[in-house]
């Protein structure tokens, strides 16, 4: 018990932990908006592109995270516009972005002189490293997340259940679907330093699908997608501490885990 | 009142590939105008154009500023595993005094006489998942009327329908129609004809034509697949096909 205790005193437990709480918000609130819409493979391509853009800015010098904000701003925007105006497949164009951004990035991480950046932190996450800073940057974007999720609810609600009958009834559709690549783009990007590019999407989609066992109804998906990310994202840190494991997989581990019991317990109820 | 809404030589279709040449059509108060025609004859596309979804290539729409369109998409369209309960669908349907998060009081009731209008009170809570087909098409009916639509434009409404309620629907229809035009699109030619007042068929054009009668003669000539049953008003207007090809 001591141990636990002890735990809060240091600085990098207190922002891992906060930064598990406000990703736990992103991931149950934009999670459970992608997994309804069916986005979740958009959501890939557009996390596995932002790499891209991480690269580039190493090889530049300048913050990776706002590299690859860019990128996976501009991807999602290139995959709306790329199926509704240039006729290419979604999916086709998802999956070009997907390894194209990969390829960007491994390209300019292995340009850059002298110092290698941490790869398996980009790929895997390290929520242990969190800054600060980054749970400023994650604050204010969970703040304006969930507030313009509650402003917006039902229009949200109408455009992704039935976009068309929301465009007859006069609903600004186009303006809605970029604000939400945006939106969706900038939470992922954001949670990559807890997650890592590779295990974000398991972030934002199993805590959704485990919240819809119980209820069909968005808004009680994101509350209750908020609840089970947090139950696993703090029990995984907290193995990942005393076992000294990698904490985005002990994450994601936990959170199937708790998937597949609860889905268990329903089917032979 | 002027017409709801006017096409004048419409042309239209997708990249490049027109369906539908030189249509006309005018959908007037209080019309019911069944819409026909054999698959890829270019319904849906007018639908389209109708609904304001897609561009024509050539041609003038002329609406009403008073024009509220309620709209029926085919229930295949849509995902019945959304997270959604009937009331958020239905609500979804209202755009006067737009609410962004909770809806008004008035249009909760609203959606109380709707669910009883189609019988399904008790299932408002329902997420649209458990529905049967029928019963999700009756949502998606309250959904177009909470608007209070006065042209009410159903696409093929009679797909997942049971026999036993179809009948009941053409009532509730009928119904409507004292308060709104009806624009019904539907490849089950038999049923529909017996309850519109006007049939136009889709295949690659359309003309509509304001006082000509409706025969089998004249259906077959012009290559439109019905059979002309004639029950309650008889047709007054008339379409003919204009081959293209």
């Amino acid at each position: 018990m001591n141990e636990f205790v002890e735990l809060f005193q240091y600085t990098f437990f207190r922002n891992a932990l906060v930064a598990a709480v406000l990703t736990s918000v992103l991931a149950g609130v934009v999670g459970s908006y992608i997994v309804a819409k069916r986005s979740v493979f958009i959501s890939g391509g557009i996390t596995h592109a932002s790499f891209g853009g991480m690269g580039l800015a190493y090889f530049l010098g300048w913050s990776p995270f706002l590299g690859a904000a860019v990128f996976a701003i501009l991807s999602a925007l290139g995959i709306e516009w790329s199926s509704k105006k240039a006729g290419l497949r979604e999916d086709s164009s998802i999956a070009i972005l997907w390894s194209l951004g990969m390829a960007i990035g491994i390209l300019f991480v292995f340009l850059t002189p002298g110092y290698t950046p941490n790869l398996m932190g980009f790929l895997f996450g390290d929520i242990l490293t969190v800054q600060i800073n980054d749970l400023y940057l994650l604050g204010i974007v969970s703040i304006l997340t969930v507030g313009i999720t509650a402003a917006f609810y039902k229009p949200i609600l109408s455009i992704a259940f039935d976009s068309e009958f929301a465009k007859v009834s006069g609903l600004p559709v186009n303006v809605f679907n970029y604000l939400s690549s945006v939106v969706v783009a900038i939470a992922i990007v954001l949670s990559i330093k807890v997650m890592g590019i590779i295990l974000v999407l398991s972030l934002f989609t199993i805590p959704a699908a485990t919240a819809n066992l119980f209820t069909k109804s968005l808004y009680r998906m994101m509350i209750g997608g908020i609840i089970v990310s947090l139950i696993g994202s703090i029990s995984g840190l907290l193995l990942a501490y005393f076992f000294d494991l990698p904490s985005g997989a002990t994450i994601i581990i936990t959170l199937t885990l708790l998937y597949a019991f609860i889905k268990l317990v329903r089917v032979f109820k | 009142m002027s017409p709801l809404i006017q096409l004048q030589d419409i042309s239209a279709g997708y990249d490049k590939n027109i369906v539908l040449h030189d249509v006309n059509l005018t959908v007037a108060e209080n019309d019911f105008i069944g819409i026909i025609g054999p698959n890829g004859g270019g319904k849906t596309t007018l639908l389209k154009v109708i609904l304001g979804l897609i561009d024509q290539e050539k041609g003038r729409v002329e609406k009403h500023p008073d024009l509220r369109i309620g709209y029926l998409p085919q229930v295949n369209s849509i995902d019945k595993q959304f997270p959604i309960t009937v009331s958020e669908v239905i609500l979804s349907g209202s755009t006067r005094k737009r609410r962004l998060w909770k809806s008004s009081p008035s249009d909760k009731r609203k959606m109380q006489d709707l669910l009883s209008f189609v019988g399904l009170e008790k299932e408002h809570n329902t997420a649209i998942g458990e529905l049967s087909g029928g019963q999700m098409q009756r949502v998606f009916l309250c959904r177009a009327l909470i608007s209070e639509p006065n042209l009410l434009i159903l696409d093929e409404p009679n797909t997942y329908v049971d026999k036993s309620f179809e009948a009941n629907l053409y009532n509730q229809l009928a119904e409507l129609n004292k308060d709104m035009a009806i624009l019904l699109v539907s490849h089950d030619v038999g049923t529909i004809s017996s309850m519109v007042k006007t049939i136009a068929c889709v295949n690659g054009g359309l003309h509509y034509h304001a006082s000509n009668k409706i025969t089998n003669e004249l259906l077959k000539v012009y290559n439109c697949p019905i059979e002309l049953i004639s029950h309650g008003p008889v047709p007054h207007r008339v379409l003919k096909h204009h081959d293209h090809e």
